[in-house]
Order: structure tokens, then C-alpha cells, then sequence
């Protein structure tokens, strides 16, 4: 009886379509994530010296594999957008499978490695940007986004995508793990969906 | 009497945490050297990097938490906030953790591409420590993992264990 009502619970109308929305939205906004840092890489072409009177040039490149915090950055997003992906397809395509005690806990489980994983990736990235583009002049680093801007810009952008994506994972964990509560504690589409049962 | 073990692993599990935690803040803090490169001198500290400055904040939230939690009785209703108060510290914990190892790795090895030279060969005392400091993160963040899952277990009862 008790498992009945937590699946009535699981797969009520409003949670779920909510949860369904929200994975939606995280999973393209670490998706992009993801992508715009992945394709980041900027070239430019510097003068370093003069010899006489022809000036020597020198091509140098940016890209995000030269920081490990940016290859751990797209990689991180990668699985994350992939774990949505998968939940995503199993709410949609999946509807006969019933969401008992184990398979419950399990998505609760993972939402919540993900949401770690990710806040780890989103802000190990923010600080070597920061790094990047502030300098260290204790420590004599050079700041580089003053000499490519296009690269810091794009960098930037996929932080802000990776942000988003952190607080929409936080939501979305805590919604798994609130559908975990007993049913006797649940909202309100308990009361709506149960069906009468002589007892 | 499941119940009586069940309570004192959490306790010692979350003691245990605190202590991580506390030390790293206390590593990363002390950690202070002076260096003299012919005529110049560096002094090397945490609160030169922001991201070991978050670091120590970070960790010494955690450890004022855990210090707090430790005392809250058995029957207080306060367990369920608990469970979402812990996912947030271990949100905190390992984005802390993952900047500082971050920038510390680029202090250790440097960045050829963009001109950064390490700065571990010229304070090798300091680096040391702040090592050690990353490493008690580490152990408060495993412990602190396993305490989430022991919460949940505890406070939710997702398998439906209980009758009510």
C-alpha cells in the first residue's frame, strides 16, 4: 500500500512535469556549456622584436587545453549533460517502467554526484579565468585576457552557462530527493490521486 | 540498538569531518614563508591566491557547521533540514577543493603557454603545506559524501523500511 502511494507520488502530473522542464533547461545550458568551451581557441599574431628595421612576428595560440581546469570543465559538463539526457529520455520514453524504492533512490543518488561534479568543474574554471584575467602579481603571472579578448570573452560566456546550470542541478536534486519523502508527508496530488480502496 | 549505533556512527563520522575540515583551515592559514631572491624577497602566502582564500572561508564554514550539528538532539525535527544543509556543505566543500587544487597545480607545474613560471622551487616549505591543507580537504569531503548518503539513509527511508 505504502509503495503504491509513493509511486502514485513519483509519477503525479505536477513533479514530474516541473522536474521535466527543469532537466530541459540544464541539460542545454551544459550542453552549451560545454561546447562554447570546447571550441574555444583563439590565434594571434604579435610583433616581439625588431631587427634593423623588419620587425619579427611571432604567432601565438590560446586554447582551452593549455589549463587543466578547462579540459576537467568540458569533460565535467559533458557527463552532466549526458546524465540529463539520460533522465530525460527515461521520464519521456520510459512510461510503463514503475519508479519503486531502489530506481527512486538511485536517480536521488545521482543527481546528487552530478550536482557535485559540477560545481567542482564550474568553479575550479572560474578561478583559473580569474587568474587569467586579473594576473597575480605576487606570484609574477602576467594577466593574458588583455591580449586575447575574444578567447577570455567566449571563456566567460561558458562560465555564466555553467552557473546556470549548477543552480538548475541543485533544484533538480532537491526536488529528487523530495520526492523521496514518505507518502503520508507528500503534496497535495496524493489526496487527488488516490483511489478509493474498500479496506 | 541499531538505532544507538546508527546515531554514534553518525556522530563519529561528523567529528571526524570537523577535524578535517578545522585542520585544513588551520594548514592553509600558518602557512607563511619568506624567500630572498638575490636582492629582492618574496613573502608567500594564502591570502595571495583568491581561490585559497575561499578555500579557507569555505572550509571554515563547514567546520562551524559540523561543530553545531554535532549537538542537536535525536528527536529534533531538525534532521530533515539537515539532509539538504549537508548536500549544500559538500556542494561547498568540493567546489573549494577543486579551485584550490586548480590554481595550486599551476603554481606547482606553471603554464608554458601563457608565460607563468612555478613558484614551488623558490618556497618549498610553503608548498608543503598547502598541500597538506588540500589533502584534509580532501578527507572532510570523502567523509562528509559519506555522511550525505548516511543522512538520507537515515532521516528519508527511501527503502520503505519503516511502517507508519
Amino acid at each position: 500500500m505504502a509503495v503504491a502511494k509513493l509511486v502514485l507520488a513519483a509519477t503525479s502530473g505536477k513533479s514530474s512535469k516541473i522536474l521535466l522542464g527543469l532537466r530541459v533547461l540544464a541539460f542545454l545550458a551544459t550542453l552549451s556549456a560545454a561546447i562554447v568551451m570546447g571550441l574555444n581557441k583563439e590565434t594571434k599574431t604579435f610583433v616581439v622584436g625588431n631587427v634593423g628595421n623588419t620587425p619579427i612576428k611571432a604567432t601565438f595560440t590560446a586554447k582551452f587545453q593549455h589549463t587543466p581546469a578547462f579540459v576537467y570543465f568540458v569533460v565535467a559538463n559533458a557527463m552532466v549533460s549526458f546524465h540529463n539526457l539520460l533522465m530525460i529520455a527515461l521520464q519521456l520514453f520510459g512510461g510503463k517502467t514503475e519508479l519503486t524504492g531502489f530506481r527512486l533512490l538511485s536517480v536521488a543518488i545521482l543527481d546528487m554526484l552530478n550536482v557535485t561534479l559540477i560545481s567542482a568543474a564550474a568553479n575550479a574554471a572560474a578561478f583559473m579565468a580569474e587568474v587569467g584575467k586579473n594576473g597575480n602579481k605576487h606570484a609574477r603571472w602576467d594577466k593574458i585576457c588583455d591580449r586575447f579578448a575574444t578567447y577570455c570573452d567566449h571563456g566567460a560566456g561558458a562560465l555564466i552557462a555553467a552557473f546556470t546550470g549548477v543552480v538548475l542541478m541543485l533544484i533538480i536534486s532537491a526536488v529528487s530527493i523530495s520526492r523521496l519523502v514518505q507518502p503520508n508527508k507528500c503534496s497535495i496530488s496524493t489526496t487527488a490521486a488516490t483511489p478509493s480502496v474498500v479496506p | 540498538m541499531v538505532k544507538v549505533t546508527q546515531r554514534l556512527g553518525g556522530l563519529v563520522l561528523r567529528f571526524a569531518a570537523f577535524c578535517a575540515a578545522l585542520g585544513a583551515v588551520i594548514a592553509m592559514v600558518t602557512s607563511r614563508e619568506r624567500s630572498s631572491f638575490f636582492v629582492l624577497s618574496l613573502v608567500a602566502k594564502y591570502s595571495d591566491l583568491a581561490a585559497f582564500k575561499y578555500f579557507v572561508i569555505a572550509n571554515a564554514i563547514v567546520s562551524v557547521y559540523s561543530f553545531l550539528v554535532l549537538f542537536l538532539p535525536k528527536e529534533s525535527l531538525l534532521w530533515k533540514f539537515v539532509v539538504v544543509l549537508d548536500l549544500m556543505v559538500t556542494m561547498l566543500l568540493t567546489s573549494s577543493l577543486s579551485a584550490a587544487v586548480a590554481v595550486a597545480q599551476v603554481g606547482k607545474r606553471g603554464n608554458a603557454n601563457a608565460g607563468w613560471l612555478p613558484i614551488c622551487g623558490q618556497v618549498p616549505r610553503f608548498c608543503d603545506q598547502i598541500t597538506g591543507a588540500l589533502i584534509a580537504g580532501l578527507v572532510a569531503l570523502i567523509l562528509y559524501v559519506f555522511l550525505l548518503i548516511f543522512s538520507i539513509h537515515s532521516v528519508v527511508d527511501p527503502f520503505l523500511l519503516r511502517k507508519s
